[in-house]
């Protein structure tokens, strides 16, 4: 059953937390929300899990509406960001919660219950711990009564918001992949919120990066970052390099720097150029210009920063750690710097603002033939 | 709770001196002001002995302040603890306009004067008051009865649950109640199984100091009783009656009843330190996300 999500806002008394958002989830997807702090991810599950509502648009599964139910009758499971276990109750108690309070019945029989607590104690590897409160339990350790607690009712759609936020970063990395496992074992619509773009690279199979209240850009992890839709996405995931370019005549230049021919048939002056530090090769002799700053080695790549000769700006390029051995490379080498790929957004003449619709992608380095 | 660890250092005669001191003097005050009055009561209410002072709480006013006293207290004190629930919630749960001003009326009682919380309830429903003349028509008597009793110590015990609860509620959040709703809880469930437990002892709290107030209070019952021995007179007011001898003067009679009261407030003290003692851990205020 799709999950349709159609232009929803919602506005709280000072701004829009949504605006204008429209989303379709596969079933059996597992979609991230990327998005930072006060982007209004946390909203949107909140809406989906019904305790919040927006102002105007809709969502439907498999066509039925899913606003004018509660949040009771959803089947929806949501882990919240600090977890929100009940601290008066034992983890047992509170993976039971969700059975235990249905009506007679539906509920099952005591024993049933039991079984189901015991399976999913086993599942999130927390066997033994039952009897514990959740004060006496881990970070890492509550993320996964939680999560066990929201599976314990049978959610069509699972929905998880900063599962990692809290965690330090090797429990983190262990989680996050093994949460991938259960995916794929259960097979549930999974939602998860996150503002590290490195987790939803790595686990989601879909990407939905947010910023203010929309969504920039939807697509596969490769998508999102080979293939960014907007200016924001460009900055936010991954490292890049920034230019302002201007049109002469013909061609689109930074200072001294060609990027190319104009694309746009004089539509624009100006546009904003991004190249990441690993489009970005070193040369020889030919190239643009530039002297090397630094070089941080972070194992298998080396990040370098270089100073462009013609206007001074910082870039970084990275480069194979043994590339930096074998061609010698020292603080202070002249050097020449080639340009694969750069994405482009044309800037409106009148309000300066990035023509997202007439991205492009430029290629400085590349021989024409 | 966190104990501080005595880190042994050497202490010069002049701080021990002060510490010494500043100790005494906290004791001292506490004797003056607080043990001596008390043991005054009860050395007073005894002084003819045992057998008096049976005789003398056993008479019919004094067994009926009692009564009257312990049904204020029972029809206020519940009335309030579902109030006080109500308000807690509205006021931390909830957005709406006027919150500032309710969180300012919940504190009314605290902050006027008992007897003239007393003299609103006679303007309202007392002969002259506004409501006076239509009561009196439909034949029901609310001042100099046991109705105004009771209002009034509604009236003045309202604020001591909500008060209780308000701060808690307010740290500990609302995510655990979204929890239980998003499993499936209905309203009440999630409101037994979760708010409730949660807020139990803040609750009680607020319950026993209510019950407190309810039981001793005075200025306010003064103004609307009428003091009609054996009627609407509750245990305070059947104190004061003795001691000024409206019929005679009673001086063991006064203290009688009086060492009785403080043998509620004391009982209800000890209800209180045990419940904090034997609960302590769950009653400190938890840290949102380290609990
Ligand atoms: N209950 C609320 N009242 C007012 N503003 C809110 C409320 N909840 C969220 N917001 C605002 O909405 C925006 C989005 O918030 P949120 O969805 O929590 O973002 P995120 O989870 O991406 O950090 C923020 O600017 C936040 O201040
Ligand atoms: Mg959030």
């Amino acid at each position: 059953m799709t999950l349709l999500l159609s232009h929803l806002s919602r506005h709280f008394t000072d701004a829009a937390a949504l605006d204008d958002v429209s989303l379709a989830i596969a079933p059996g997807e597992f979609l991230a929300l990327l998005g930072s702090s006060g982007s209004g991810k946390t909203t949107l599950l909140r809406i989906l899990a019904g305790l919040d509502y927006p102002q105007s648009g809709s969502v439907t599964r498999g066509g039925h509406d899913l606003l004018s139910m509660n949040a009771r009758e959803r089947k929806v499971g949501l882990v919240f960001q600090h977890y929100a276990l009940f601290r008066h109750l034992t983890v047992t108690e509170n993976i039971a919660f969700g059975l235990r309070v249905r009506p007679r019945h539906a509920r099952p029989s005591r024993t049933e219950i039991t079984d189901r607590v015991e399976k999913l104690l086993k599942r999130v590897q927390l066997e033994g711990y039952g009897g514990r409160y959740p004060a006496q339990l881990s970070g890492g350790q509550r993320q996964r009564v939680a999560l066990a607690r929201a599976l314990a009712v049978e959610p069509d759609l699972l929905l998880l918001d900063e599962p990692f936020g809290a965690l330090d970063a090797q429990v983190r990395i262990a989680l996050r992949r093994w949460l991938r496992n259960l995916h794929e074992e259960l097979g549930l619509t999974t939602v998860f919120v996150t503002h590290d773009q490195e987790e939803a690279l790595e686990l989601a199979d879909r990407v939905a990066v947010m910023n203010r209240g929309r969504i920039e850009q939807v697509g596969s992890p490769e998508a999102i970052y080979q293939q960014p839709a907007t200016p924001f996405v460009c900055e936010f995931i991954g490292k890049v390099n920034k230019f302002e370019l201007q049109r002469e005549q013909d061609r689109m230049i930074c200072g001294a720097l060609d990027f190319g021919a104009d694309l746009w048939a004089k539509r624009y002056d100006r546009a904003v150029a991004y190249i990441r530090p690993e489009h970005l090769a070193l040369a020889t002799d030919t190239g643009w210009k530039a002297r090397l700053r630094h070089i941080y080695l972070a194992g298998s790549v080396a990040h370098l920063e270089l100073a462009l000769d013609t206007s001074e700006q910082l870039i970084e390029v990275d480069v194979a750690s043994e590339d930096l051995l074998r061609l010698g490379l020292q603080q202070g080498a002249e050097l020449y710097v080639q340009a694969r790929t750069a994405t482009v957004f044309p800037l409106a003449n009148d309000t300066g603002e990035a023509k997202s619709e007439d991205r492009r992608v430029l290629r400085p380095h590349q021989q024409p033939y | 709770m966190r104990t501080t660890a005595h880190v042994s250092r050497p202490v010069s005669w002049q701080r021990r001196a002060l510490h010494v001191l500043l100790i005494l003097a906290v004791v001292c005050f506490m004797s003056v002001f607080l043990l001596l009055p008390l043991a005054v009561v009860f050395v007073e209410g005894l002084r003819g002995g045992i057998a008096a002072f049976i005789d003398t709480i056993g008479q019919r006013e004094a067994l009926a302040s009692m009564r009257l006293t312990l049904l204020v207290a029972a029809i206020a004190v519940p009335l309030n603890l579902i109030f006080g629930v109500a308000a807690a919630w509205a006021m931390t749960r909830f957005q709406f306009r006027g919150k500032a001003l309710l969180g300012a009326f919940i504190d009314l009682p605290f902050s006027v004067s008992p007897v003239i919380s007393g003299l609103l309830y006679v303007l309202l429903f007392g002969a002259q008051g506004w409501f006076g003349p239509w009561l009196e028509q439909h034949g029901v008597r609310i001042i100099f009865a046991v109705p105004s009793l009771v209002l009034v110590t509604i009236f003045i015990t309202l604020p001591f649950v909500a008060r209780e609860l308000i701060p808690l509620m307010q740290a500990q959040g609302s995510e655990e109640e979204e929890a239980a709703r998003v499993l499936g809880a209905t309203g009440w469930q999630m409101f037994f199984r979760v708010t409730l437990p949660n807020i139990r002892w803040a609750l009680m709290y607020g319950v026993l100091l209510c019950n407190a107030r309810a039981m001793g209070e005075f200025g306010a019952v003064s103004v609307v009783s009428g003091h009609i021995r054996g009627l609407t007179t509750t245990m305070p007011l059947e104190i004061e009656m003795l001691y000024n001898g409206y019929n005679e003067y009673d001086h063991i009679g006064a203290f009688a009843v009086a060492s009785l009261l403080a043998l509620l407030a004391l009982l209800t003290l000890a209800v209180k330190t045990l419940l904090e003692w034997r609960y302590s851990d769950q009653i400190a205020p938890h840290t949102p996300g380290g609990h």
